[in-house]
């Protein structure tokens, strides 16, 4: 019976938590799309300060973590591909796999662990601090001066991350291609973007769009519901990251299905 | 107070509870304009509880709250949104943004909520950090303040829109007893000078007697008497006598009682 009692109450909370995550998102779509129409706008400068933390910031991890990812994948795939014989074909394996898959997949994780943590942790420290309410009691409503800069600023950012981060990712196979593997540098490129096609890309950035809001919803809405004190805050920072990984690669699982079962 | 005076908050058989356990209990008040009534009780008798209805931050479970006549329990969000810039609220903590500087903390409601030119807004955020008493501290980051400064700040930029009510939570907790007197002068000041409403919540029975012109006691979610200094003073309650005396024997048990206590322990 505590068994069952127990997996009861663990999938109610969840349950509830999941509404409330859905309850907190469409709040945002009425202050981004509605409330601009009542003449609510939401200031300017609170969307680009979170643009430059959540992107401009981002560069240089996403910077190493893509260039060095595309050497690997370089390293790995001429491993394979030489017993074909086909090692120049490493160009089209990269480009393709940076741009459908490793790219917005592994720069979503790089952003949810810098900047959907440091969502949470503000957020949290605002709440536990009585920063909300106090933002609440002066007629400033939180999710329109928190949380939609924040959700703008991700949902803009992480696909512009995610473009440079495969153009990185190519440059690190480049590097390993013409530098070791000897492959004749106009080759290289050539090889790098017969392969790619705009639909590759396309889908790439449709999914860090969404790995976006998931970012920014998870992350305030952790912040937001955070409950005592600093052990509250630090609590609210790890489940943000975690929750938001294995939400990213949930939704990376059901995107790569539909794309792939839509184009058969 | 017995001539009939203007009404800003009126609170009718206020109820509500929490996860079963009753917090207020048919809680019924008057406040007056332009006075300043203290809500005295002790720790969980419910007086933050009624502080955060009163400022719509809680929905009870039944009653009304009237804030300037209109009923804030059935406002819509931008009914609450104008009745909101009408007060300003000094919390426990300060709840300063530690993100802005002390002048953009005062400035942030006037930029949200005015048109006004941002050179004004300047010279008005001066006015309002003299009036606390901290001309040429706008610089500074909040986490450079002591505590008594950022009770201050935040005095500042609760009269920053020029609230006709202003609510404090617990003014002097955590203030040593000198700036605790600075933050009453201050109170004294703005109701006096200004006019305006002040509601308190405290249970520091010497700023108590210092600001108060009426004195509601709470005791366990219900009113124990509303009054007037010296009628709170000469009170025959022995609950209110036990907590302005702050003494350990009265009605308020503080211990378990002796019985049962051997059985508990070798239970």
């Amino acid at each position: 019976m505590n068994i069952l009692q127990a997996i009861g109450r663990v999938t109610l909370s969840a349950g509830a938590a999941i509404w409330d995550v859905f309850a907190l998102f469409f709040r945002t779509l009425y202050w981004l799309f509605y409330a601009p129409l009542r003449g609510k706008f939401i200031g300017r400068h609170y969307i680009f300060s979170q643009m430059v933390f959540a992107g401009v910031q981002s560069l240089l991890i996403v910077f190493f973590v893509a260039l060095f990812i595309g050497m690997v994948l370089a390293m790995q795939g001429a491993y394979q591909l030489s017993q074909l014989g086909a090692v120049r074909f490493v160009a089209a394996l990269i480009s393709v796999s940076m741009c459908r898959e490793i790219g917005p997949v592994l720069i979503a994780l790089v952003v949810a662990g810098r900047v959907g943590s440091a969502i949470a942790a503000e957020l949290g420290t605002m709440k536990v601090t009585e920063q909300i309410e106090a933002l609440e009691t002066m007629a400033m409503n939180p999710i329109r001066y928190l949380v939609v800069p924040r959700f703008l600023a991700l949902i803009v950012m992480l696909p512009a991350l995610t473009i440079m981060g495969d153009l990185i990712g190519m440059l690190g196979g480049y590097i390993v291609g013409v530098y070791n593997l000897g492959i004749s540098p106009g080759l290289y490129i050539k090889t790098n973007f017969d392969f790619l096609v705009l639909k590759d890309v396309m889908t790439g950035l449709l999914k860090s769009f969404v790995f976006g809001m998931i970012i920014a919803m998870i992350g305030c809405y952790m912040g937001l519901n955070t409950k005592g004190g600093a052990e509250g805050v630090g609590r609210s920072t790890t489940m943000s990251v975690v929750v938001s990984f294995i939400l990213i690669i949930l939704a990376d699982a059901i995107l790569t299905g539909l794309f792939y079962f839509a184009s058969v | 107070m017995t001539e009939k005076k203007e009404v800003v908050i009126r609170i009718e058989n206020l109820e509500k509870q929490f996860g079963g356990r009753k917090v207020l209990e048919g809680i019924s008040l008057d406040v007056y304009k332009s006075e300043t009534l203290v809500i005295v009780g002790g720790s969980g008798c419910g007086k933050s509880t009624l502080l955060r209805h009163i400022i719509g931050q809680l929905k009870p479970d039944a009653g009304k709250v009237y804030l300037f006549g209109k009923d804030i329990t059935k406002a819509n969000e931008d009914e609450m949104d104008s009745i909101k810039k009408r007060f300003g609220m000094l919390f426990q903590s300060a709840a300063l943004f530690d993100s802005l500087t002390v002048e953009e903390n005062i400035a942030l409601p006037m930029r949200e909520h005015t048109k006004l030119d941002d050179h004004i807004i300047k010279i008005m955020v001066k006015m309002k950090l003299n009036q606390v008493g901290l001309r040429g501290f706008g610089h500074l980051n909040t986490s450079q303040l002591s505590g008594g400064m950022k009770k201050r700040v935040g005095l500042a930029r609760a009269i920053a829109l020029d609230p006709e009510i202003i609510f404090y939570d617990e003014p002097s907790a955590g203030l040593d007893p000198v700036v605790t007197a600075v933050v009453d002068k201050l109170i004294l000041d703005l109701s006096s000078a200004l006019s305006i409403t002040s509601v308190v919540v405290t249970h520091d029975m010497n700023s108590v007697f210092r600001i108060a012109d009426r004195i509601v006691m709470l005791y366990k979610g219900k009113i124990l008497q509303i009054g007037t200094k010296e009628e709170i003073k000469n009170s025959k309650n022995e609950y209110i006598q036990q907590f302005i005396n702050g003494t350990i024997e009265g009605p308020m048990q503080f211990f378990a009682p002796d019985e049962g206590y051997l059985e508990e322990l070798t239970k």
